[in-house]
């Protein structure tokens, strides 16, 4: 852990500093959120802040945006000590926040949606074209293009996110805060928010990044301060760190991280096979077109692609929670028809096990306690219920021996499965669905939300299965982990499989420009 | 992390109702002081007259018998992801489907063979009479808040429509029909307290407590033992992870909804077969809107459920009393009692949470401190 000396007040020669956090202790219940956390940024500089979830980085920010104020300690902007009470308290300070959840209207076009809330003019025509003006302008200086009178429901994920960035300098913004913000990009989005980002740094604008991804951070920041379970564990120049030191300052022990796919697999029969899967929504769009697939025992066959491809429909219709239109699914020897489909009863009982993408919606009952939560989906096996009634003794001690082999911490089966965190939730799901030792296991999005610590483990549990001889698809928006853990990729673009490599041939620039072919150019 | 101070679950489960209660209690004597009453004066009374005497005592556990069977009602279809409030309609199609087995077959059936019956048959109008906006709610998208509103209107015209044009008795001058047999008579508290030798003044009590009683362990079982009520309440706590169990919502919408009606539907049995022995109009009385404060007041549960049912027993019973006896207390001021607690126990039970949430934390402070101390030392471990 390197620590640089603490600053010294600004010489003529040194940067000035746009941010200094002294001393922030912020205490939710009996979570001490932050403690005594001190962060300098220094002006015309992009800051890395890293940890994982629940490490503190998320509160910090939300304290210096005025979100919730600090316990003590205390906040300078620009060298001047500042109160921030509100958001609007921080905005005038010339800070801005682009939240990882974009905040637009959907149903307005671009230039309605920077204008919302800050209208120039009471009549909107006027205040359009001084809006427009100025947009021109400030898009002119920083690269960022959108088309102003696009409605923001038409656009990729890209352009909102430049417009976000857009929106916030528009306001005046000199300190930019980016929460994960490549977390919905292509590899080709994520390039051109780079550019941008460094011309906005040249420009003098001083950012502040929020992320996991460590090989960003070492590419784009000058400085990085790695925060773990409330407390700042490191800082230091970029040029000082590496990602390995950064991955164990975050986690507080030896990691392997993204490490290449071992290509041990030895793939075997055929155990699942779709052909001609057609999904269509409720809203008559195409969200599948006639999609085959075939796993085998002892692969795991990784889906990339930029999320709402038809990733989600395709594991949905796999693990029978939706019907496809057409399409046939043969499954442990048993085939289905798009006329009558597989449940995800039926699917269980052939051996499919499915961790879903969406943990809180679909994974688990979030007020149900942690042992009740441990059987969802098998709770008709006889080992769980008798004769109608659960036989809730079992049932616990089973959640003791999944929470033992998985290592959920807290240990605890009679705590709700709501306060366990992302990463235990997550390998409480695992535990369960191979528990049951499955054939075909589909897992979406394996790590998301999961700090780095259990994404090591939960890979290591998922390529012992595949060593076992199941048949894996894993579903993941993040690249780096399609590349760690597949045998095989398969590229998904607006319903289509547009390329299917083996590991050895897949580089990040190829499956990026998988992600955005379409269907045509692919045939 | 979002909200700061949550109520320990001990503040939640038992501080809670009762400085809800106190709340309201205060509000309404602050009413009885403007007209001029005297506020303790009031409330001593309406203790005495709920809890003071073995008659008063009756009539309240008399209340509560209802009270039990639509709370438990609204109870069930909560944990199932529903809103009943259509417990007052499903109770009189209850009442209706015990009366008219009574008036069938009570001069044909020995008492321990009819009352089984018509109890079952109430049960089983009132689970029809919910059934039908679940099916509407499972398959056709109505909401279930919407018809089970108008099937209280329906259930209520449907009773005056027979008891006006079928079942009134002949020659009768009022909207009702003619008394049950004797087999049709669910023995009173009284009845069976005199054969066990023990002296008990006579009222409507009648041995559907223990019937309401039973109920209540039942709902207990069915929801937390049983694969059925596992299965209801991951419906009710999260759609999408039933279907991803592979529970069909849909089949649970209507199980739910059917369980709730005939624990509606078993009211019946208190009014018409233990204390009026014939069909009438209004014998429900309002029992099933009030199931719906029971059911918030108890928190889903069971055993608040029947403390809730006793509480607002001795509201009517108590609130009777007071009217009675004091000059200027009318009945309307016992509406009004009813209403602070319905308000501030149910409606707004969670408005204050956040305050007593903080109190508690500050007078607990100490203490904890130096315990998360301990957790932020231990985090950096947990991780992972």
């Amino acid at each position: 852990m390197t620590r640089l000396p603490p600053s010294l007040p600004a010489a003529s020669a040194e940067p000035a500093v746009a941010v200094r956090m002294v001393d922030i202790s912020k205490r939710f219940g009996s979570v001490q959120a932050n403690a005594d956390v001190s962060l300098s940024v220094r002006a015309g500089t992009v800051h890395g802040l890293v940890g994982e979830n629940g490490a503190g980085k998320s509160t910090l920010m939300s304290v210096l945006y005025g979100f919730y104020g600090a316990d003590s300690g205390h906040i300078e902007v620009f060298g001047q000590p500042v109160r921030i009470r509100h958001a609007q308290d921080a905005i005038a300070l010339g800070l801005g926040m682009v939240h990882q959840h974009f905040m637009l209207v959907e149903t307005l076009s671009v230039i309605d949606n920077v204008m919302l809330g800050a209208e120039p003019h009471v009549l909107l025509k006027r205040a359009d074209a001084l809006v427009r003006e100025r947009l021109l302008a400030l898009m002119a200086s920083t690269g960022l293009r959108v088309d102003l009178d696009a409605l923001v429901g038409d656009l990729s994920v890209g352009d909102r996110q430049r417009l976000e960035i857009l929106k916030t300098l528009y306001r005046g913004a000199k300190i930019l805060i980016l929460d994960e913000p490549t977390a919905v990009l292509t590899p080709q989005e994520t390039e051109a928010l780079f550019k941008v980002l460094a011309r906005l740094r040249e420009q003098g604008t001083t950012i502040i990044l929020i992320t996991h991804k460590l090989k960003e951070v070492m590419r784009l920041c000058d400085h990085v301060t790695v925060m773990r379970g409330g407390r700042v564990v490191h800082e230091s120049a970029i040029a000082q760190a590496s990602v390995q030191g950064l991955a164990e300052a975050m986690v507080g022990r030896q990691v392997n991280i993204g490490r290449p796919s071992d290509g041990h697999a030895q793939p075997g029969e055929v155990l699942l096979q779709a052909e001609g899967l057609t999904v269509c929504d409720a809203m008559q769009v195409t969200r599948l077109h006639g999609l085959n697939l075939s796993l085998r025992a002892g692969e795991i066959v990784g889906v990339a692609g930029v999320s709402g491809n038809g990733q989600s429909e395709l594991l949905e219709v796999l693990s029978g929670l939706r019907a496809p239109q057409a399409g046939r699914l043969t499954l442990a020897g048993e085939s289905f028809e798009s006329g009558s489909w597989l449940d995800p009863r039926a699917a269980r009982r052939l051996g499919l096990a499915h961790v879903p993408e969406d943990r809180h919606a679909r994974a688990m009952v979030m007020s149900f306690a942690a042992w009740e939560s441990a059987v969802l989906g098998y709770e008709g096996l006889p080992e769980y219920s008798r004769r109608g009634w659960m036989r809730h003794g079992r049932m616990r001690a089973a959640t003791e021996a999944l929470m033992q082999r998985f290592d959920v911490r807290p240990r605890a089966p009679k705590l709700g499965s709501a306060k366990f965190s992302g990463g235990n939730q997550q390998k409480l799901v695992l535990a369960r669905e191979i528990g049951q030792a499955p054939r075909v296991l589909l897992v979406g999005q394996p790590t998301r939300g999961v700090d780095i610590g259990a994404i090591e483990f939960i890979h290591a549990q998922l390529r012992a299965l595949r060593d076992a001889g199941c048949a894996l698809l894993v579903v993941s928006s993040e690249l780096d982990e399609i590349l760690a853990l597949a045998d095989r990729v398969l590229v998904m673009n607006e319903g289509c499989i547009t390329g299917e490599l083996p590991i050895a041939e897949c580089s990040e620039a190829r499956i990026g420009l998988l992600m955005v072919e379409t269907h045509k150019e692919a045939a | 992390m979002s909200q700061p101070h949550p109520l320990p679950r001990w503040a939640d489960v038992l501080l809670m109702p009762v400085v809800n209660l106190a709340i309201a209690l205060l509000a309404a004597g602050l009413v009885v002081a403007l007209i001029g009453q005297s506020p303790r004066e009031v409330i001593v009374m309406l203790v005495q007259g709920a809890f003071g005497t073995p008659r008063g005592l009756s009539y309240t556990l008399y209340y509560a018998t209802s009270f039990i069977f639509t709370g438990l009602a609204v109870a069930v279809a909560f944990h199932g992801g529903l809103f009943n409030i259509g417990a007052e309609g499903q109770a009189i199609l209850g009442g209706l489907g015990t009366g008219l087995v009574a008036l069938w077959l009570s001069n044909r059936l020995p008492a321990p063979i009819l009352l089984p019956l018509m109890l079952l048959v109430g049960a089983f109008f009132g689970m029809v009479w919910a059934a039908v906006p679940a099916y509407l709610q499972a398959y056709r998208g109505s909401h279930v808040v919407i018809t089970t509103i108008m099937f209280n209107f329906l259930a209520s015209a449907l009773l005056g429509y027979l008891l006006v044009n079928t079942l009134r008795a002949p020659g009768g001058m009022s909207v009702e029909s003619v008394p049950f047999g004797p087999a049709a008579h669910l023995p009173g508290m009284h009845e069976m307290l005199a054969g066990l030798g023990v002296a008990w003044p006579s009222s409507p009590l009648n041995i559907s407590l223990f019937l309401a009683l039973i109920a209540a362990v039942g709902v207990y079982l069915l929801l937390w033992h049983s694969r059925a009520g596992y299965r209801l309440r991951a419906v009710g706590a999260s759609e999408g992870a039933a279907a991803y169990a592979g529970i069909h919502p849909k089949r649970q919408v209507i199980l739910a909804m059917g369980l709730s009606g005939a624990l509606a539907g078993m009211v019946g049995m208190n009014e018409i077969a233990g204390v009026n022995g014939k069909l009438l109009l209004d014998f429900v009385g309002g029992a099933g809107f009030t199931g719906i404060a029971v059911a918030v007041m108890g928190r889903n549960h069971p055993v608040g459920i029947v403390l809730a049912s006793l509480l607002f027993g001795a509201l009517f019973q108590g609130g009777a009393e007071v009217s009675m006896e004091v000059q200027g207390f009318s009945r309307d001021m016992v509406v009004m009692l009813q209403g602070f607690i319905v308000l501030f126990s149910g409606a707004m039970a969670y408005v204050i949470s956040p305050w007593v949430g903080t109190l508690i934390h500050w007078a607990t402070r100490k203490p904890r401190a130096a315990a998360s101390a301990e957790v932020a030392k231990a985090a950096g471990g947990t991780h992972g």
